[in-house]
Protein backbone atom coordinates (compact mmCIF):
# COMPACT_ATOMS: atom_id res chain seq x y z
CA UNK A 1 0.00 0.00 0.00
CA UNK A 2 2.88 2.36 0.80
CA UNK A 3 4.49 1.64 -2.56
CA UNK A 4 1.13 2.24 -4.26
CA UNK A 5 0.64 5.52 -2.38
CA UNK A 6 4.10 6.67 -3.39
CA UNK A 7 3.89 5.72 -7.06
CA UNK A 8 0.15 6.26 -7.64
CA UNK A 9 -1.29 8.64 -5.05
CA UNK A 10 -4.52 8.97 -7.04
CA UNK A 11 -5.10 5.21 -6.99
CA UNK A 12 -4.31 5.06 -3.27
CA UNK A 13 -6.80 7.87 -2.75
CA UNK A 14 -9.41 5.88 -4.67
CA UNK A 15 -8.82 2.84 -2.47
CA UNK A 16 -9.18 4.93 0.69
CA UNK A 17 -12.36 6.68 -0.54
CA UNK A 18 -13.92 3.37 -1.58
CA UNK A 19 -13.04 1.82 1.78
CA UNK A 20 -14.65 4.75 3.63
CA UNK A 21 -17.83 4.46 1.52
CA UNK A 22 -18.01 0.70 2.01
CA UNK A 23 -17.56 1.02 5.76
CA UNK A 24 -20.12 3.83 5.92
CA UNK A 25 -22.74 1.75 4.11
CA UNK A 26 -22.02 -1.27 6.31
CA UNK A 27 -22.34 0.88 9.45
CA UNK A 28 -25.46 2.64 8.11
CA UNK A 29 -27.68 1.75 11.09
CA UNK A 30 -25.22 3.52 13.42
CA UNK A 31 -24.10 6.35 11.13
CA UNK A 32 -27.46 7.36 9.70
CA UNK A 33 -28.93 8.97 12.79
CA UNK A 34 -32.50 8.81 11.47
CA UNK A 35 -34.78 6.13 10.06
CA UNK A 36 -34.52 6.58 6.26
CA UNK A 37 -38.20 5.70 5.87
CA UNK A 38 -39.55 7.91 8.67
CA UNK A 39 -41.94 10.51 7.28
CA UNK A 40 -42.15 13.80 9.17
CA UNK A 41 -44.57 16.25 7.50
CA UNK A 42 -43.44 19.04 9.85
CA UNK A 43 -39.85 18.75 8.61
CA UNK A 44 -40.44 18.94 4.86
CA UNK A 45 -37.76 20.45 2.59
CA UNK A 46 -35.53 21.68 5.41
CA UNK A 47 -32.03 22.87 4.41
CA UNK A 48 -28.90 21.22 5.85
CA UNK A 49 -28.58 21.77 9.60
CA UNK A 50 -27.01 20.11 12.66
CA UNK A 51 -30.19 18.03 13.08
CA UNK A 52 -30.32 17.05 9.39
CA UNK A 53 -26.82 17.12 7.91
CA UNK A 54 -28.01 17.03 4.28
CA UNK A 55 -31.48 18.46 4.86
CA UNK A 56 -34.80 16.72 4.37
CA UNK A 57 -36.87 15.80 1.34
CA UNK A 58 -40.49 16.48 0.40
CA UNK A 59 -41.78 13.91 2.91
CA UNK A 60 -39.56 15.12 5.74
CA UNK A 61 -37.19 12.14 5.45
CA UNK A 62 -33.55 12.77 6.37
CA UNK A 63 -31.47 12.96 3.18
CA UNK A 64 -28.18 11.97 4.89
CA UNK A 65 -29.76 8.77 6.26
CA UNK A 66 -31.30 7.92 2.91
CA UNK A 67 -27.99 8.60 1.15
CA UNK A 68 -26.08 6.30 3.50
CA UNK A 69 -28.65 3.50 3.19
CA UNK A 70 -28.97 4.16 -0.53
CA UNK A 71 -25.28 3.40 -0.90
CA UNK A 72 -26.01 -0.22 0.04
CA UNK A 73 -28.47 -0.58 -2.84
CA UNK A 74 -26.25 1.12 -5.39
CA UNK A 75 -23.13 -0.83 -4.41
CA UNK A 76 -25.01 -4.15 -4.39
CA UNK A 77 -26.36 -3.41 -7.86
CA UNK A 78 -22.90 -2.42 -9.09
CA UNK A 79 -21.11 -5.48 -7.75
CA UNK A 80 -23.85 -7.94 -8.72
CA UNK A 81 -24.11 -6.58 -12.27
CA UNK A 82 -20.32 -6.66 -12.63
CA UNK A 83 -20.14 -10.28 -11.44
CA UNK A 84 -22.96 -11.47 -13.73
CA UNK A 85 -21.75 -9.50 -16.78
CA UNK A 86 -18.18 -10.67 -16.27
CA UNK A 87 -19.17 -14.31 -15.77
CA UNK A 88 -21.48 -14.44 -18.76
CA UNK A 89 -19.12 -12.42 -20.93
CA UNK A 90 -16.17 -14.63 -20.01
CA UNK A 91 -18.05 -17.78 -20.95
CA UNK A 92 -19.34 -16.41 -24.25
CA UNK A 93 -16.00 -14.79 -25.09
CA UNK A 94 -14.07 -18.01 -24.49
CA UNK A 95 -16.35 -19.99 -26.79
CA UNK A 96 -16.43 -17.23 -29.40
CA UNK A 97 -12.66 -16.82 -29.45
CA UNK A 98 -11.92 -20.51 -29.74
CA UNK A 99 -14.64 -21.67 -32.14
CA UNK A 100 -14.80 -19.93 -35.51
CA UNK A 101 -18.35 -21.08 -36.20
CA UNK A 102 -19.63 -19.85 -32.86
CA UNK A 103 -17.60 -16.65 -33.32
CA UNK A 104 -19.30 -15.78 -36.61
CA UNK A 105 -22.75 -15.91 -34.98
CA UNK A 106 -21.94 -14.58 -31.51
CA UNK A 107 -19.96 -11.54 -32.66
CA UNK A 108 -22.75 -10.43 -35.01
CA UNK A 109 -25.16 -10.59 -32.06
CA UNK A 110 -22.71 -8.68 -29.86
CA UNK A 111 -22.17 -6.06 -32.58
CA UNK A 112 -25.93 -5.65 -32.84
CA UNK A 113 -26.31 -5.26 -29.07
CA UNK A 114 -23.49 -2.73 -28.92
CA UNK A 115 -25.16 -0.71 -31.67
CA UNK A 116 -28.06 0.08 -29.40
CA UNK A 117 -27.30 2.91 -26.95
CA UNK A 118 -26.71 1.30 -23.56
CA UNK A 119 -29.11 3.34 -21.51
CA UNK A 120 -31.90 2.95 -24.08
CA UNK A 121 -31.46 -0.82 -24.17
CA UNK A 122 -31.46 -0.96 -20.38
CA UNK A 123 -34.59 1.22 -20.13
CA UNK A 124 -36.35 -0.82 -22.82
CA UNK A 125 -35.54 -4.08 -20.99
CA UNK A 126 -36.86 -2.62 -17.75
CA UNK A 127 -40.06 -1.64 -19.55
CA UNK A 128 -40.92 -5.28 -20.24
CA UNK A 129 -40.27 -6.70 -16.77
CA UNK A 130 -41.58 -5.98 -13.29
CA UNK A 131 -39.23 -3.50 -11.64
CA UNK A 132 -37.16 -4.97 -8.83
CA UNK A 133 -33.56 -4.97 -7.68
CA UNK A 134 -32.95 -8.30 -9.42
CA UNK A 135 -34.36 -7.18 -12.78
CA UNK A 136 -32.33 -3.98 -12.65
CA UNK A 137 -29.16 -6.01 -12.04
CA UNK A 138 -29.97 -8.39 -14.92
CA UNK A 139 -30.87 -5.55 -17.32
CA UNK A 140 -27.60 -3.75 -16.59
CA UNK A 141 -25.59 -6.99 -16.87
CA UNK A 142 -27.14 -7.75 -20.28
CA UNK A 143 -26.05 -4.41 -21.75
CA UNK A 144 -22.51 -4.76 -20.38
CA UNK A 145 -21.89 -8.36 -21.52
CA UNK A 146 -20.88 -7.46 -25.12
CA UNK A 147 -17.91 -5.41 -23.90
CA UNK A 148 -16.57 -8.31 -21.84
CA UNK A 149 -17.15 -10.72 -24.71
CA UNK A 150 -15.11 -8.56 -27.08
CA UNK A 151 -12.30 -8.22 -24.57
CA UNK A 152 -12.12 -11.94 -23.78
CA UNK A 153 -12.43 -12.90 -27.43
CA UNK A 154 -9.49 -10.64 -28.30
CA UNK A 155 -7.31 -12.27 -25.66
CA UNK A 156 -8.36 -15.77 -26.71
CA UNK A 157 -7.60 -15.04 -30.37
CA UNK A 158 -4.05 -14.05 -29.49
CA UNK A 159 -3.43 -16.80 -26.92
CA UNK A 160 -4.77 -19.71 -29.00
CA UNK A 161 -1.95 -19.22 -31.54
CA UNK A 162 0.71 -19.63 -28.86
CA UNK A 163 3.00 -22.69 -29.12
CA UNK A 164 1.93 -24.11 -25.77
CA UNK A 165 -1.72 -24.16 -26.85
CA UNK A 166 -0.78 -25.89 -30.10
CA UNK A 167 1.23 -28.39 -28.08
CA UNK A 168 -1.79 -29.09 -25.88
CA UNK A 169 -3.94 -29.69 -28.96
CA UNK A 170 -1.34 -32.05 -30.44
CA UNK A 171 -1.07 -33.87 -27.11
CA UNK A 172 -4.80 -34.62 -27.32
CA UNK A 173 -6.14 -32.29 -24.61
CA UNK A 174 -9.89 -31.81 -24.78
CA UNK A 175 -11.55 -28.54 -25.76
CA UNK A 176 -12.63 -27.92 -22.17
CA UNK A 177 -9.18 -28.65 -20.74
CA UNK A 178 -7.48 -26.28 -23.19
CA UNK A 179 -9.93 -23.51 -22.40
CA UNK A 180 -9.82 -23.99 -18.64
CA UNK A 181 -6.13 -24.70 -18.14
CA UNK A 182 -4.36 -22.75 -20.87
CA UNK A 183 -6.59 -19.95 -22.14
CA UNK A 184 -8.74 -18.91 -19.19
CA UNK A 185 -5.82 -17.92 -16.89
CA UNK A 186 -4.60 -15.46 -19.55
CA UNK A 187 -7.97 -13.73 -19.71
CA UNK A 188 -8.36 -13.17 -15.97
CA UNK A 189 -6.20 -10.06 -15.62
CA UNK A 190 -7.96 -7.88 -18.23
CA UNK A 191 -11.34 -9.28 -17.14
CA UNK A 192 -10.73 -8.28 -13.52
CA UNK A 193 -9.86 -4.75 -14.66
CA UNK A 194 -12.94 -4.63 -16.88
CA UNK A 195 -15.09 -5.84 -13.96
CA UNK A 196 -14.17 -2.77 -11.91
CA UNK A 197 -15.15 -0.49 -14.79
CA UNK A 198 -18.41 -2.42 -15.23
CA UNK A 199 -19.14 -1.97 -11.53
CA UNK A 200 -18.82 1.82 -11.82
CA UNK A 201 -20.83 1.84 -15.05
CA UNK A 202 -23.53 -0.29 -13.41
CA UNK A 203 -23.84 2.13 -10.50
CA UNK A 204 -24.19 5.00 -12.99
CA UNK A 205 -26.75 3.15 -15.11
CA UNK A 206 -28.82 2.20 -12.05
CA UNK A 207 -28.90 5.83 -10.96
CA UNK A 208 -29.92 6.90 -14.48
CA UNK A 209 -32.65 4.26 -14.68
CA UNK A 210 -34.03 5.19 -11.29
CA UNK A 211 -33.81 8.89 -12.09
CA UNK A 212 -35.91 8.33 -15.21
CA UNK A 213 -38.39 6.20 -13.28
CA UNK A 214 -37.41 2.91 -14.90
CA UNK A 215 -35.07 1.52 -12.25
CA UNK A 216 -35.40 0.19 -8.73
CA UNK A 217 -38.91 0.45 -7.25
CA UNK A 218 -39.64 3.86 -5.65
CA UNK A 219 -39.82 2.39 -2.14
CA UNK A 220 -36.16 1.34 -2.41
CA UNK A 221 -33.85 4.15 -1.28
CA UNK A 222 -31.21 4.07 -4.01
CA UNK A 223 -29.23 7.19 -4.94
CA UNK A 224 -31.09 7.40 -8.24
CA UNK A 225 -34.50 7.22 -6.54
CA UNK A 226 -33.56 9.89 -4.01
CA UNK A 227 -32.54 12.21 -6.84
CA UNK A 228 -35.65 11.34 -8.87
CA UNK A 229 -37.86 12.32 -5.94
CA UNK A 230 -35.99 15.60 -5.60
CA UNK A 231 -36.40 16.67 -9.24
CA UNK A 232 -39.57 18.70 -8.93
CA UNK A 233 -38.28 20.45 -5.79
CA UNK A 234 -34.86 21.34 -7.21
CA UNK A 235 -35.47 25.07 -7.31
CA UNK A 236 -36.38 25.21 -3.59
CA UNK A 237 -34.39 22.25 -2.23
CA UNK A 238 -31.37 21.55 -4.46
CA UNK A 239 -29.64 19.50 -1.73
CA UNK A 240 -31.97 16.54 -2.35
CA UNK A 241 -30.32 16.02 -5.74
CA UNK A 242 -26.86 17.50 -5.20
CA UNK A 243 -25.92 15.60 -2.03
CA UNK A 244 -26.50 12.02 -3.25
CA UNK A 245 -25.30 13.11 -6.70
CA UNK A 246 -21.90 14.16 -5.40
CA UNK A 247 -21.62 11.00 -3.27
CA UNK A 248 -22.48 8.92 -6.34
CA UNK A 249 -19.84 10.71 -8.43
CA UNK A 250 -17.17 10.30 -5.75
CA UNK A 251 -17.96 6.58 -5.48
CA UNK A 252 -17.75 6.08 -9.24
CA UNK A 253 -14.51 8.08 -9.33
CA UNK A 254 -13.02 5.94 -6.56
CA UNK A 255 -13.96 2.70 -8.33
CA UNK A 256 -12.48 3.98 -11.62
CA UNK A 257 -9.24 4.93 -9.86
CA UNK A 258 -9.07 1.49 -8.24
CA UNK A 259 -9.64 -0.05 -11.67
CA UNK A 260 -6.77 2.00 -13.07
CA UNK A 261 -4.60 0.80 -10.20
CA UNK A 262 -5.52 -2.84 -10.74
CA UNK A 263 -4.77 -2.44 -14.46
CA UNK A 264 -1.33 -0.96 -13.72
CA UNK A 265 -0.51 -3.60 -11.10
CA UNK A 266 -1.41 -6.42 -13.49
CA UNK A 267 0.68 -4.80 -16.25
CA UNK A 268 4.05 -6.64 -16.29
CA UNK A 269 5.87 -3.37 -16.96
CA UNK A 270 4.54 -1.88 -13.73
CA UNK A 271 5.13 -5.08 -11.76
CA UNK A 272 8.83 -5.09 -12.74
CA UNK A 273 9.26 -1.56 -11.42
CA UNK A 274 8.00 -2.74 -8.01
CA UNK B 1 -10.61 2.37 -52.33
CA UNK B 2 -14.08 1.61 -53.75
CA UNK B 3 -13.58 -2.02 -52.86
CA UNK B 4 -12.93 -1.05 -49.24
CA UNK B 5 -16.02 1.17 -49.22
CA UNK B 6 -18.19 -1.58 -50.70
CA UNK B 7 -16.90 -4.17 -48.20
CA UNK B 8 -17.48 -1.81 -45.31
CA UNK B 9 -21.05 -0.99 -46.42
CA UNK B 10 -21.88 -4.68 -46.90
CA UNK B 11 -20.50 -5.46 -43.43
CA UNK B 12 -23.17 -3.27 -41.86
CA UNK B 13 -26.03 -5.35 -43.32
CA UNK B 14 -25.82 -8.24 -40.83
CA UNK B 15 -25.37 -5.74 -37.98
CA UNK B 16 -28.51 -3.86 -39.04
CA UNK B 17 -30.39 -7.16 -39.29
CA UNK B 18 -29.38 -8.13 -35.75
CA UNK B 19 -30.30 -4.67 -34.44
CA UNK B 20 -33.76 -4.97 -36.01
CA UNK B 21 -34.17 -8.45 -34.49
CA UNK B 22 -33.10 -7.29 -31.01
CA UNK B 23 -35.35 -4.21 -31.10
CA UNK B 24 -38.31 -6.31 -32.26
CA UNK B 25 -37.62 -9.01 -29.67
CA UNK B 26 -37.57 -6.72 -26.65
CA UNK B 27 -41.36 -6.81 -26.39
CA UNK B 28 -41.34 -10.61 -26.52
CA UNK B 29 -38.55 -11.10 -23.98
CA UNK B 30 -40.83 -10.93 -20.98
CA UNK B 31 -42.92 -13.96 -20.04
CA UNK B 32 -46.63 -13.71 -20.55
CA UNK B 33 -48.91 -12.02 -23.05
CA UNK B 34 -47.31 -8.92 -24.63
CA UNK B 35 -50.78 -7.41 -25.17
CA UNK B 36 -51.58 -7.73 -21.46
CA UNK B 37 -48.17 -6.23 -20.64
CA UNK B 38 -48.89 -3.19 -22.79
CA UNK B 39 -52.49 -2.82 -21.59
CA UNK B 40 -51.48 -2.84 -17.94
CA UNK B 41 -52.83 -4.49 -14.82
CA UNK B 42 -56.20 -2.65 -14.87
CA UNK B 43 -57.11 -3.46 -18.48
CA UNK B 44 -60.25 -5.41 -19.39
CA UNK B 45 -60.11 -8.49 -21.66
CA UNK B 46 -61.70 -6.41 -24.43
CA UNK B 47 -58.96 -3.77 -24.19
CA UNK B 48 -56.28 -6.45 -24.26
CA UNK B 49 -57.89 -8.06 -27.31
CA UNK B 50 -58.06 -4.68 -29.06
CA UNK B 51 -54.35 -4.06 -28.49
CA UNK B 52 -53.54 -7.58 -29.65
CA UNK B 53 -55.39 -7.00 -32.91
CA UNK B 54 -53.99 -3.48 -33.40
CA UNK B 55 -50.36 -4.62 -33.03
CA UNK B 56 -50.90 -7.93 -34.90
CA UNK B 57 -49.81 -9.85 -31.79
CA UNK B 58 -52.21 -12.66 -32.75
CA UNK B 59 -50.00 -13.60 -35.71
CA UNK B 60 -47.08 -16.10 -35.49
CA UNK B 61 -43.96 -14.33 -34.32
CA UNK B 62 -42.06 -14.69 -37.60
CA UNK B 63 -44.99 -13.07 -39.42
CA UNK B 64 -45.06 -10.27 -36.87
CA UNK B 65 -41.34 -9.66 -37.46
CA UNK B 66 -41.73 -9.75 -41.25
CA UNK B 67 -44.66 -7.34 -41.12
CA UNK B 68 -42.87 -4.96 -38.75
CA UNK B 69 -39.62 -5.04 -40.74
CA UNK B 70 -41.37 -4.60 -44.08
CA UNK B 71 -43.30 -1.61 -42.79
CA UNK B 72 -40.15 -0.13 -41.21
CA UNK B 73 -38.26 -0.38 -44.52
CA UNK B 74 -41.15 1.46 -46.17
CA UNK B 75 -40.95 4.21 -43.55
CA UNK B 76 -43.98 3.09 -41.55
CA UNK B 77 -42.91 2.67 -37.93
CA UNK B 78 -46.43 1.97 -36.68
CA UNK B 79 -48.87 4.07 -34.70
CA UNK B 80 -48.60 5.22 -31.12
CA UNK B 81 -51.02 3.33 -28.87
CA UNK B 82 -51.75 6.38 -26.74
CA UNK B 83 -51.69 9.33 -29.11
CA UNK B 84 -52.85 7.38 -32.19
CA UNK B 85 -50.38 9.33 -34.31
CA UNK B 86 -47.82 7.76 -36.64
CA UNK B 87 -44.53 7.09 -34.87
CA UNK B 88 -42.61 8.59 -37.80
CA UNK B 89 -44.56 11.86 -37.47
CA UNK B 90 -43.97 11.97 -33.72
CA UNK B 91 -40.27 11.37 -34.30
CA UNK B 92 -39.95 14.11 -36.93
CA UNK B 93 -41.82 16.54 -34.75
CA UNK B 94 -39.33 16.03 -31.93
CA UNK B 95 -36.22 15.79 -34.09
CA UNK B 96 -35.04 19.39 -34.22
CA UNK B 97 -34.23 19.83 -30.50
CA UNK B 98 -32.34 16.53 -30.38
CA UNK B 99 -30.31 17.26 -33.51
CA UNK B 100 -29.54 20.79 -32.31
CA UNK B 101 -28.42 19.46 -28.92
CA UNK B 102 -26.30 16.65 -30.41
CA UNK B 103 -24.60 18.88 -33.00
CA UNK B 104 -23.92 21.65 -30.47
CA UNK B 105 -22.52 19.16 -27.98
CA UNK B 106 -20.24 17.56 -30.58
CA UNK B 107 -18.90 20.92 -31.75
CA UNK B 108 -18.32 22.19 -28.20
CA UNK B 109 -16.70 18.93 -27.14
CA UNK B 110 -14.33 18.76 -30.13
CA UNK B 111 -13.40 22.47 -29.94
CA UNK B 112 -12.58 22.24 -26.24
CA UNK B 113 -11.21 18.73 -25.87
CA UNK B 114 -8.90 18.37 -28.89
CA UNK B 115 -6.79 21.47 -28.10
CA UNK B 116 -6.79 20.48 -24.41
CA UNK B 117 -5.54 16.99 -25.31
CA UNK B 118 -2.87 18.41 -27.64
CA UNK B 119 -1.73 20.84 -24.94
CA UNK B 120 -1.64 18.06 -22.34
CA UNK B 121 0.51 15.94 -24.67
CA UNK B 122 2.85 18.86 -25.47
CA UNK B 123 3.25 19.65 -21.77
CA UNK B 124 3.25 16.01 -20.67
CA UNK B 125 3.93 15.60 -16.94
CA UNK B 126 3.36 19.28 -16.17
CA UNK B 127 0.65 20.91 -14.09
CA UNK B 128 -1.34 21.61 -17.27
CA UNK B 129 -1.24 17.92 -18.17
CA UNK B 130 -2.36 16.87 -14.69
CA UNK B 131 -5.16 19.45 -14.69
CA UNK B 132 -6.49 18.31 -18.07
CA UNK B 133 -6.30 14.62 -17.20
CA UNK B 134 -7.71 15.21 -13.73
CA UNK B 135 -10.68 17.02 -15.24
CA UNK B 136 -11.09 14.13 -17.68
CA UNK B 137 -11.18 11.62 -14.82
CA UNK B 138 -13.85 13.70 -13.06
CA UNK B 139 -15.77 13.94 -16.31
CA UNK B 140 -16.16 10.16 -16.42
CA UNK B 141 -17.36 9.94 -12.84
CA UNK B 142 -20.15 12.50 -12.80
CA UNK B 143 -23.45 11.32 -14.31
CA UNK B 144 -24.97 13.60 -16.94
CA UNK B 145 -27.96 14.56 -14.82
CA UNK B 146 -25.83 15.45 -11.77
CA UNK B 147 -23.63 17.70 -13.92
CA UNK B 148 -26.77 19.18 -15.42
CA UNK B 149 -28.25 20.07 -12.05
CA UNK B 150 -24.93 21.48 -10.79
CA UNK B 151 -24.72 23.71 -13.88
CA UNK B 152 -28.35 24.80 -13.42
CA UNK B 153 -27.68 25.59 -9.76
CA UNK B 154 -24.54 27.63 -10.47
CA UNK B 155 -25.21 29.38 -13.77
CA UNK B 156 -28.99 29.63 -13.86
CA UNK B 157 -30.11 29.90 -10.25
CA UNK B 158 -27.18 31.65 -8.56
CA UNK B 159 -25.48 33.67 -11.34
CA UNK B 160 -28.62 33.96 -13.52
CA UNK B 161 -26.50 33.85 -16.70
CA UNK B 162 -28.44 31.13 -18.48
CA UNK B 163 -32.06 29.95 -18.61
CA UNK B 164 -32.91 27.14 -16.21
CA UNK B 165 -34.69 24.83 -18.61
CA UNK B 166 -36.54 24.71 -21.89
CA UNK B 167 -35.81 25.00 -25.57
CA UNK B 168 -36.33 27.69 -28.19
CA UNK B 169 -36.66 26.50 -31.82
CA UNK B 170 -34.17 27.89 -34.30
CA UNK B 171 -37.07 29.67 -36.04
CA UNK B 172 -37.37 31.93 -32.99
CA UNK B 173 -33.80 33.13 -33.43
CA UNK B 174 -30.31 31.65 -33.40
CA UNK B 175 -29.16 33.29 -30.16
CA UNK B 176 -32.20 32.31 -28.01
CA UNK B 177 -31.85 28.75 -29.34
CA UNK B 178 -28.12 28.69 -28.56
CA UNK B 179 -28.65 30.22 -25.13
CA UNK B 180 -30.94 27.35 -24.18
CA UNK B 181 -28.43 24.81 -25.47
CA UNK B 182 -25.29 26.00 -23.65
CA UNK B 183 -25.88 24.30 -20.30
CA UNK B 184 -27.35 21.08 -21.79
CA UNK B 185 -24.41 20.82 -24.20
CA UNK B 186 -21.88 21.24 -21.42
CA UNK B 187 -23.66 18.67 -19.24
CA UNK B 188 -24.05 16.15 -22.04
CA UNK B 189 -20.60 16.79 -23.46
CA UNK B 190 -18.52 16.53 -20.28
CA UNK B 191 -17.86 12.79 -20.47
CA UNK B 192 -17.49 13.08 -24.26
CA UNK B 193 -14.87 15.82 -23.78
CA UNK B 194 -13.08 13.66 -21.23
CA UNK B 195 -12.91 10.78 -23.68
CA UNK B 196 -11.71 12.93 -26.59
CA UNK B 197 -9.09 14.69 -24.45
CA UNK B 198 -7.65 11.40 -23.18
CA UNK B 199 -7.46 9.79 -26.60
CA UNK B 200 -6.05 12.97 -28.17
CA UNK B 201 -3.36 13.19 -25.52
CA UNK B 202 -2.35 9.55 -25.89
CA UNK B 203 -2.37 9.68 -29.67
CA UNK B 204 -0.47 12.98 -29.98
CA UNK B 205 2.04 11.87 -27.34
CA UNK B 206 2.84 8.84 -29.44
CA UNK B 207 3.31 10.95 -32.57
CA UNK B 208 5.47 13.53 -30.79
CA UNK B 209 8.06 10.84 -30.13
CA UNK B 210 8.50 10.10 -33.83
CA UNK B 211 11.42 11.12 -36.02
CA UNK B 212 9.58 13.52 -38.30
CA UNK B 213 8.53 15.61 -35.30
CA UNK B 214 12.09 15.65 -34.04
CA UNK B 215 13.20 16.83 -37.47
CA UNK B 216 10.53 19.53 -37.58
CA UNK B 217 11.56 20.74 -34.15
CA UNK B 218 15.24 20.76 -35.17
CA UNK B 219 14.30 22.86 -38.20
CA UNK B 220 12.88 25.46 -35.83
CA UNK B 221 9.21 25.23 -36.78
CA UNK B 222 6.86 27.29 -34.57
CA UNK B 223 5.17 25.19 -31.90
CA UNK B 224 1.63 25.82 -33.18
CA UNK B 225 2.55 24.70 -36.72
CA UNK B 226 4.39 21.67 -35.40
CA UNK B 227 1.46 20.57 -33.26
CA UNK B 228 -1.48 21.29 -35.56
CA UNK B 229 0.10 20.73 -39.00
CA UNK B 230 2.42 17.83 -38.30
CA UNK B 231 1.45 16.07 -35.08
CA UNK B 232 -2.33 16.30 -35.02
CA UNK B 233 -3.04 15.04 -38.60
CA UNK B 234 -0.88 11.98 -37.92
CA UNK B 235 -2.69 11.39 -34.65
CA UNK B 236 -6.11 11.90 -36.22
CA UNK B 237 -7.28 8.32 -36.80
CA UNK B 238 -7.92 7.33 -33.15
CA UNK B 239 -9.38 10.79 -32.47
CA UNK B 240 -11.84 10.49 -35.35
CA UNK B 241 -12.72 6.97 -34.12
CA UNK B 242 -13.53 8.17 -30.66
CA UNK B 243 -15.60 11.07 -31.96
CA UNK B 244 -17.67 8.59 -33.92
CA UNK B 245 -17.91 6.15 -31.00
CA UNK B 246 -18.82 9.07 -28.76
CA UNK B 247 -21.99 9.64 -30.77
CA UNK B 248 -23.34 6.49 -29.10
CA UNK B 249 -22.59 8.04 -25.72
CA UNK B 250 -24.44 11.15 -26.81
CA UNK B 251 -27.49 9.26 -28.07
CA UNK B 252 -27.86 7.64 -24.67
CA UNK B 253 -27.05 10.81 -22.75
CA UNK B 254 -29.52 12.85 -24.81
CA UNK B 255 -32.33 10.87 -23.19
CA UNK B 256 -31.34 12.02 -19.71
CA UNK B 257 -30.27 15.54 -20.67
CA UNK B 258 -33.62 16.28 -22.30
CA UNK B 259 -35.37 15.12 -19.14
CA UNK B 260 -33.24 17.37 -16.91
CA UNK B 261 -33.51 20.47 -19.09
CA UNK B 262 -37.12 19.86 -20.22
CA UNK B 263 -36.15 19.81 -23.90
CA UNK B 264 -39.00 18.36 -26.01
CA UNK B 265 -36.80 16.11 -28.12
CA UNK B 266 -36.72 12.48 -29.20
CA UNK B 267 -35.06 11.44 -25.93
CA UNK B 268 -38.02 12.58 -23.88
CA UNK B 269 -40.36 11.00 -26.43
CA UNK B 270 -38.79 7.59 -25.92
CA UNK B 271 -38.63 7.91 -22.11
CA UNK B 272 -42.31 8.90 -21.95
CA UNK B 273 -43.12 6.01 -24.30
CA UNK B 274 -41.20 3.52 -22.16
CA UNK B 275 -42.88 4.64 -18.96
CA UNK B 276 -46.28 4.43 -20.72
CA UNK B 277 -45.35 1.15 -22.43
CA UNK B 278 -46.13 2.59 -25.85
CA UNK B 279 -44.25 -0.16 -27.69
CA UNK B 280 -44.64 1.02 -31.29
CA UNK B 281 -42.93 4.28 -30.28
CA UNK B 282 -40.26 2.43 -28.27
CA UNK B 283 -39.44 0.09 -31.13
CA UNK B 284 -39.48 2.83 -33.77
CA UNK B 285 -37.23 5.26 -31.90
CA UNK B 286 -34.85 2.54 -30.70
CA UNK B 287 -34.49 1.32 -34.28
CA UNK B 288 -33.73 4.81 -35.59
CA UNK B 289 -31.22 5.56 -32.81
CA UNK B 290 -29.42 2.27 -33.42
CA UNK B 291 -29.33 2.73 -37.19
CA UNK B 292 -27.95 6.24 -36.65
CA UNK B 293 -25.12 4.76 -34.58
CA UNK B 294 -24.36 2.16 -37.26
CA UNK B 295 -24.37 4.81 -40.01
CA UNK B 296 -22.15 7.17 -37.99
CA UNK B 297 -19.62 4.37 -37.44
CA UNK B 298 -19.72 3.60 -41.15
CA UNK B 299 -19.06 7.26 -42.00
CA UNK B 300 -16.17 7.33 -39.51
CA UNK B 301 -14.65 4.26 -41.15
CA UNK B 302 -15.00 5.86 -44.58
CA UNK B 303 -13.41 9.09 -43.34
CA UNK B 304 -10.36 6.99 -42.35
CA UNK B 305 -9.62 6.46 -46.02
CA UNK B 306 -9.51 10.19 -46.56
CA UNK B 307 -7.29 10.76 -43.53
CA UNK B 308 -5.00 7.76 -43.95
CA UNK B 309 -4.87 6.30 -47.49
CA UNK B 310 -2.92 3.30 -46.18
CA UNK B 311 -6.08 1.95 -44.61
CA UNK B 312 -7.77 1.22 -47.97
CA UNK B 313 -4.74 -0.78 -49.12
CA UNK B 314 -4.74 -2.88 -45.95
CA UNK B 315 -8.34 -3.84 -46.71
CA UNK B 316 -11.10 -4.93 -44.31
CA UNK B 317 -12.35 -2.95 -41.34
Amino acid sequence: MRVLARRHPAVAGGVVILAVILIATLLAPWLAGHDPLFIDPLARLLPPSPQHWLGTDALGRDVWSRTVYGGRVSLVVGVAAAVIATGAGLLIGLVSGYSRIADALLMRVMDGLMSIPTILLAIALMAVVKASLATVVVAIAVVEVPRVVRLVRGVVLSVREQPYVEAAVVAGSSFGTILARHILPNTLAPVVVQATYICSAAILIESLLSFLGAGTPPEVASWGNIMAEGRIYFLVAPWIILAPGVVLAVTVLAINLVGDGVRDMLDPRFAKRI
Amino acid sequence: MWGYIARRVLATVPVVAIVALVVFSILHVAPGDPAALIAGDQATPEQIAAIRAKLHLDLPIYQQFGLWLGNALAGDLGTSIFSNRPVAALFLQRLEPTVALTVTTTIVAVLLAVPAGVLAAWRSGSLVDRAVMGTAVLGFAFPVFVVGYILIYLFAMKLRLMPIQGYRPIAEGFWPCLQHLVLPSLALGLSFMALIARITRASVLEVLGQDHIRTARAKGLPTRRLLFHHALPNAAVPIVTIIGVGVALLLGGVVVTESVFAIPGVGRLVVDAILARDYPVIQGVLLIFSLTYVVVNLIVDLIYVAIDPRISYRGGS
